[in-house]
């Protein structure tokens, strides 16, 4: 019955996906975090940045944005990330735009756990001569980022399954494969839901195990 | 300790006042809740704020160290104005201890943590100093052996002689006290205050916004009745105790001593 996957690397382009998804997490969370900590800084200039950022980003169709990186960015004004060949090119662009798109989600989700944080903590945080910088790394993002832990791995599930969104560019990962198979082979539905059950294997366990972590690291008071 | 009559005679101070205000102003929308406050307070002296909730008293506090901001006048500490923001109000700060009603331990840190992190990321102390200097103030407030548990895990009494470590550790010239046992259960409040009252004797320069009217009586230099936004009278403890002067100080005092 399986016979029709000989000659498919399944495992090759879901590893594709998990390179994307990894890739894309870390660069989110950094972005997404300087983006919060930009939109509760005392200085104007800065929050008016972080709230026009997200405000564009995240309504913007994904499609767009991952389209627009290639058409955009490489074809018209020349970028290539550093990389010479078009594989690498494309995965780098697609990085670069699930990136900036999943950054204002990360940036929601940190900037309500820093609405949990108790002002009290941040005024004596103040009151021993902390500057706001400090105050913001050493006190208030490590309580943020402890009560977002369910949250960001909602973001980071809908981050995985997002990457599909990267075949438009000629990413060959798991959905570029599957699109491939349901033209060349007449079983449709089984395709789908090889390719349904490999993105639950990656997804499942992500939400499971930050779970486990959201109740371990949560801040008691 | 009990039988000890805290009335230092406080020389007048060559070195000049610690901390002034001269014509403090400050509003809350329509609420004007600190009216031209006038307020010396020399090195070593012990003031204890008292008054009606909602008469300004926790504000005067905090916009000592600028936790509030003041609409107009001026606040000198140690002959300099208090800075607006940035690097020097936060040097300031670190100058100023403040013990809060809530405590407002760091909740994700250790209690030898929280006495640690200022010292070690303002002062600029190497981390063992720190930990011992923490380990010391942590014995004088009663403490040491609950130093590796978090603040949930401590009571009430215990999380605020913490939180008056943490602001000692940073060798403040002055210690604020903003109703520092208005959240405690009453068994507790005297492990506060026997903590403030030995800090009294050891002459540091404090001021205290209290209802606790035995430690005023027993531990302040002066006591500064406020309401309405305004300082009705400052006297000593004895006098305002025994004879207060004003109408709204003898009617405050009508109603919360007599049971």
């Amino acid at each position: 019955m399986f016979d029709f996957l000989k000659g498919y690397d399944l495992l090759a382009a879901f590893w594709v996906t998990v390179q994307l998804t990894f890739y894309s997490a870390v660069g989110s969370l950094i972005w997404g975090t300087v983006l919060a900590a930009m939109r509760v800084s005392p200085v104007p200039l800065m929050r008016g940045f972080g709230t026009a950022y997200v405000n564009v980003v995240r309504n913007i169709p994904l499609t767009v944005v991952i389209v627009f990186t290639s058409l955009g960015l490489f074809q018209t004004l020349g970028v290539t990330l550093g990389a010479a060949d078009f594989t690498t090119i494309n995965f780098r662009l697609a990085v670069l735009g699930l990136t900036a798109y999943t950054s204002s989600f990360v940036c929601e989700a940190l900037r309500s756990g820093i609405n949990t944080v108790p002002v009290g903590q941040t005024e004596a945080a103040r009151a021993i001569g902390l500057n706001f910088p400090q105050v913001l790394r050493l006190i208030v993002l490590p309580q943020a980022f402890r009560s977002v832990v369910g949250p960001l791995a909602s973001v980071l599930i809908a981050l995985t399954k997002n990457t599909t969104v990267a075949a438009a560019i000629g990413v060959a990962e798991a959905a570029a494969l599957m699109r491939v198979m349901i033209e060349n082979e007449a079983q449709l539905i089984l395709i789908s839901a090889i390719f349904a059950f490999g993105f639950i294997c990656l997804t499942l366990p992500t939400g499971l195990f930050l779970g486990w972590v959201s109740k371990k690291v949560s801040v008691r008071r | 300790m009990s039988g000890v009559a805290v009335t230092k005679e406080i020389p007048a101070p060559a070195t000049g006042d610690l901390v002034v205000l001269s014509n403090v102003n400050k509003h809350f929308g329509e609420l004007h809740v600190l009216q031209n406050i006038d307020l010396r307070i020399a090195r070593g002296e012990v003031v204890v704020v008292i008054g009606p909730s909602g008469g300004g008293k926790s504000t005067l506090c905090r916009a000592i160290n600028r936790l509030e901001t003041i609409d107009s006048g001026e606040i000198v500490i140690d002959g300099k104005p208090l800075p607006a923001e940035g690097r020097e109000l936060a040097a300031l700060r670190a100058d100023v201890g403040m013990v809060f009603q809530s405590f407002n331990l760091f909740a994700h840190k250790t209690v030898l943590h929280n006495v640690t992190l200022g010292q070690v990321k303002v002062r600029k102390k190497e981390k063992k100093a720190a930990d011992d200097r923490a380990r010391r103030l942590l014995d004088r407030v009663g403490v040491a052996s609950q130093a590796e548990k978090y603040p949930a895990q401590l009571s009430g009494g215990q999380q605020q002689r913490v939180a008056i470590a943490r602001a000692l550790a940073m060798d403040p010239k002055i210690m604020l006290f903003d109703e520092p046992t208005s959240a405690l259960d009453p068994e507790m409040i005297n492990e506060v205050l026997e903590v403030m009252r030995q800090l009294a004797l050891d002459g540091m320069t404090m001021v205290v916004v209290t209802h606790e009217m035995g430690f005023a009586r027993s531990a302040a230099n002066r006591v500064v009745f406020m309401a309405d936004g305004r300082i009705v009278e400052e006297t000593t403890p004895a006098q305002f105790f025994s004879d207060p002067s004003s109408e709204r100080a003898k009617d405050f005092l009508s109603k919360i001593l007599h049971h």
